[in-house]
């Protein structure tokens, strides 16, 4: 097959953008978290204290994937999975009566990072991650 | 089929000391991501609320997303000073609601 050096380079261009739409997928989803925190946190600057997130190294099932957060004093916690077509998982909220931990399940559509962002009842705000290796994605599709 | 929403509460606790409250209720949590053998996109159709009151004062309330699995399980911690009714409520995308309630004694 004879290629001119014009058709060449073109091939050689749409090898490049294929190769770089997925990473700019991925991109995309995590500025989408990272929009969503700063929506939760009002922009108010995240540190890191006293937050647990407990969730499996390796999830054999993206369907559903224990997860555990806890953060004493915590009047809400949010949870969002950076790698998910919508990042959002959940926001609870506690009262007085109730401890500042939740357990439950979620869905991760591949291996990920997962952000708990909790805000303290003065206002300020803490976050703990946790990289999940997913074998199979939950997500459908 | 029907949705029955399952909780597991102690019937009596120590005034003061947290215990364990277990829900779960059965729903197919379609996430609004998936086709159809046709490629259309089935609708989605989730709980997007779970509340927890116990004698009208609220516990714990989730904002609940797609990204929950199937049969949305939350398990939390409370304490309580005096005897009452813990009352689980569940709001679908379709607008019904989803509730039961447990008594608690102190003993």
């Amino acid at each position: 097959m004879n290629l001119s050096r014009r058709q060449t380079l073109a091939l050689g261009g749409a090898a490049v953008t294929v190769t770089l739409l997925p990473i700019s997928f991925a991109q995309a989803a995590t500025d989408d978290a990272a929009a969503i925190i700063a929506e939760f946190t009002g922009g108010a600057a995240v540190g890191e204290g006293d937050i647990e997130l407990t969730a499996p190294e390796i999830a054999e099932n993206g369907n559903t994937v224990p997860m555990k957060m806890a953060a004493p004093g915590a009047a809400s916690i949010m949870l969002v999975a950076t790698g998910n077509p919508t990042p959002r998982v959940m926001v609870a909220h506690f009262g007085a009566s109730a401890e500042s931990r939740l357990s439950t399940r979620i869905r991760l559509a591949g291996t990920q990072d997962v952000i708990a962002v909790a805000k303290l009842a003065d206002g300020s705000f803490i976050q703990s991650s946790k990289s999940v290796k997913v074998t199979i994605g939950g997500c459908g599709g | 089929m029907a949705i029955k929403p399952r909780v597991k509460v102690p019937k009596s606790v120590a005034a003061g000391e947290y215990f364990t409250v277990k829900t779960l209720i059965n729903h197919k949590m379609e996430s609004g991501q998936r086709k159809d053998k046709e490629g259309n996109k089935i609708p989605r159709k989730i709980i997007n609320l779970f509340e927890a009151n116990f004698n009208g004062e609220n516990v714990i309330t989730v904002n609940v997303e797609p990204a929950v699995s199937t049969n949305p399980f939350f398990e939390f911690q409370m304490k309580i000073e005096a005897a009452g009714d813990l009352a689980f409520k569940w709001t679908d995308d379709d607008g019904s609601v989803y509730e039961t309630s447990k008594p608690i004694a102190i003993g």
